[in-house]
């Protein structure tokens, strides 16, 4: 079975981790280092995907707003519209080859949140899918955004699952442009506090399930 | 010679990609393997590597336009020569794929007799990278070709976009390489040269259509027939069996052929299913899917499949193919046949996920709008003889598969229950099993793994 190599990273700066990104990609392509699955939160944020050019709109928060409330905004290299990460939420980054045998985007995505589901299961929720809008719903609101980039099949960026998140951040923008649909977080389903850590111990777990991977803590000295 | 970009396949379900953005502009010179430009398909986004050194000489397809697969997007030519065709039209999904190979020909560096095997394999998944439309194929037709010494660039592929299926290469290799290929012969599964590319094609592809099953009906000259139908001047009509009923025909005399079919029935109490139902309804209709008691079977099912592998396995030849997917077909009525939609990878569902794919391939049965890869490669079937209220059912296997569960229907009636007779929703169920791999014990150790899970249902699962 493949490795996995788990980075647990704490509290990351959104720059600092597409950085980080970046390199291991370029380290997994030239075949240097096993898969990755990058954990981490990133401090208050607003992203923009490529997909839509008027993905801006979509930040309702003005400059002003956003400066004293200390937000970042960055224009990403991943799918889909604008979203929110700050902490309380759980991303994930797995740069994975899907070389030779999981060569199809749309599995790739569906994997991501099929992972998620059992994640979301092992907290007793029933997460799910919205027909035509990637992603994990519960009912009509949102418990984790999936953005992905994918060179030579080599992937990055990923998903971001509410686990803790202050939900009032996301009054900052319209989730991924969808202005019908509300967000929702693992604490807010389940009526308490669910630890960061556990969550992402259920996530490596599905994870190295689903893609049928070994994970493997990375070694210090790899580490940032 | 001026080389087509096209927009790249990024999935089996993907048919069409919008370019977001152009890294390179016309006039601009490119390294084979550069990222030329970037495109997007539903949340993902993709950087696509040119096919080719050279200049780009035309951006055919522009930021934001989206454009089906195989589209030319670009022309890659030398400097000062003329595109491969004619611009300003449509893009055309066969435009251009001659050139191709021909390009990648002068492009790879030459004296392939020095190169080891090792390079030889990177050359071809490297080329496969660059999605040319002529030598597309998955890693396990790539791995046929190495075993077998084969170019795959020699075989007409009958697949998608000219890709080179296993039956193409399978084919071709029964034709011996020197010949030039037949033409494409159905494929075979069960008649696949040697055991270990059998058994990776039962995992990986398994192509074998459950309805419209095997190309070898069974010989009706070797048959007794039944003697003449109708004499003259009966009172009959006539009317020509639909492609379907003929299908099925033949897949149920070759099953009852193949398989020496034996049977056992249990009595499952579906009290707490019924429970578990209700209480969750609301949830599930929240979530916008039906909860039906098949979601439930179909859990059990698996649970128990997995628990005994035997009952997810095929014959070949002399040997036993161990499926380790579990791919779950689901009978579904027609009004004038059977259709059986499978859910792949079924394992991998939560009861909300096996829900909706019933629902959702059920539907899409229904009403004739099914994908052909979506009735291919179950590994176990399910069907409800119950549906008129049927006890219970004899069911026949579906080919290639061991086994098949029946479920008759759900009835109240009076059962005895430590002593005391109670009124509990009861159901018959029935394995129909092959008995050349599973023995009367496997079957009951199976049914009665699947009772108890049915009875005492993980509400957590």
């Amino acid at each position: 079975m493949r490795p996995i190599e788990i980075r647990r990273l704490g509290t990351l700066k959104y720059g600092d981790a597409l950085e980080l990104q970046k390199r291991l990609v370029e380290d997994r392509k030239g075949d240097r280092i096993p898969d990755q699955l990058l954990l981490l939160q990133h401090p208050p944020v607003i992203t923009l995907g490529v997909k839509s050019k008027d993905a801006r709109a979509n930040v309702l928060a003005s400059p002003a707003d956003l400066e004293r409330d200390g937000v970042e905004i960055f224009e990403t290299g991943r799918g889909g519209d604008v979203t929110f990460h700050g902490p309380g939420q759980l991303v994930g980054y797995p740069i994975l080859d899907l070389n030779p045998d999981r060569r199809d985007v749309h599995k790739y995505v569906r994997d991501l949140e099929e992972a998620l589901i059992r994640t979301a299961a092992t907290f007793g929720v029933t997460a799910g899918r919205q027909p035509g809008l990637t992603g994990v719903w519960v009912g009509d609101e949102k418990l984790a955004a999936i953005g992905v980039r994918i060179a030579r099949w080599i992937t990055s960026h990923g998903f971001a699952l509410n686990v803790s998140t202050n939900l009032e951040s996301f009054n900052l923008i319209v989730p991924c442009g969808i202005t019908d649909k509300g967000v929702t977080s693992l604490s807010k389903l389940v009526h308490k506090d669910v630890p960061m850590s556990v969550v992402e111990d259920a996530v490596v777990l599905a994870l190295a399930e689903i893609f049928d991977r070994q994970p493997v803590q990375a070694h210090q000295s790899a580490g940032v | 010679m001026p080389t087509n970009v096209v927009m790249p396949q990024m999935g089996e379900s993907i048919a069409e990609g919008t370019v977001v953005r152009w890294i390179k502009k016309v006039g601009d010179q490119v390294d084979r393997d550069e990222p030329l430009f970037e495109i997007s398909t539903d949340k993902v986004d993709a950087e696509i590597p040119s096919p080719a050194a050279g200049q780009l000489a035309e951006i055919r397809v522009k930021e934001g336009e989206t454009v089906p697969v195989n589209s030319v997007v670009a022309v890659i030519g030398t400097a000062g020569e003329t595109p491969a065709v004619p611009s300003g039209t449509v893009p055309e999904a066969a435009v251009g794929q001659p050139e191709q190979p021909a390009t990648q020909a002068a492009a790879a560096p030459p004296a392939p007799a020095a190169k080891d095997k090792k390079q030889q394999k990177e050359d071809e998944e490297e080329e496969d990278d660059e999605e040319s439309p002529r030598q597309k194929s998955s890693p396990l037709v790539r791995r046929i070709a190495r075993e077998h010494n084969v170019d795959i660039r020699n075989i007409q592929g009958t697949g998608i976009n000219g890709r080179v299926t296993k039956g193409d290469i399978l084919a071709y290799i029964e034709s011996g390489a020197a010949a030039p290929p037949a033409a494409a012969a159905p494929s075979a599964p069960v008649e696949a040269p040697s055991a270990p590319v059998a058994a990776a094609s039962a995992t990986v592809e398994a192509p074998t259509v459950p309805v419209e099953a095997p190309s070898a009906p069974v010989a009706p000259a070797t048959e007794p027939t039944p003697g003449p139908v109708y004499k003259p001047g009966e009172s009959v009509q006539i009317v020509p069996m639909s492609v379907m009923r003929k299908k099925i025909a033949e897949h149920m005399v070759l099953s009852a052929h193949t398989s020496p079919h034996v049977y056992s029935v249990y009595e499952v109490n579906f009290g707490r299913i019924s429970a578990l139902r209700d209480k969750k309804k609301a949830e599930f209709d929240a979530a916008g899917t039906k909860l039906t008691y098949t979601a439930f079977i179909a859990k059990a099912v698996i649970d128990a499949l997995r628990q005994f592998p035997i009952v997810n396995a095929s014959v070949d030849g002399s040997n036993i193919v161990y499926k380790k997917d579990i791919n779950l077909g689901i009978a579904v009525a027609l009004d004038n046949g059977l259709i059986v939609p499978v859910i792949r990878n079924a394992d991998e569902r939560n009861l909300l996920g096996l829900s909706r794919a019933i629902n959702d391939l059920a539907a899409r049965a229904r009403a004739k709008k099914l994908n052909p890869e979506e009735v291919q490669g179950g590994t176990f079937t399910i069907t409800n003889p119950g549906i008129f209220g049927a006890l219970y059912g004899l069911p026949l296997i579906n080919q290639p598969q061991v086994a098949i569960l029946g479920v008759g229907t759900i009835e109240k009636r009076a059962v005895v229950i430590d002593d005391a007779i109670a009124i509990k929703p009861m159901c018959h169920i029935t394995l129909g099993y092959d008995h050349r791999l599973i023995d009367g014990a496997d079957a009951g150790r199976f049914l009665l793994f699947l009772k108890e899970r049915l009875e005492g249902f993980d509400e957590s699962s």
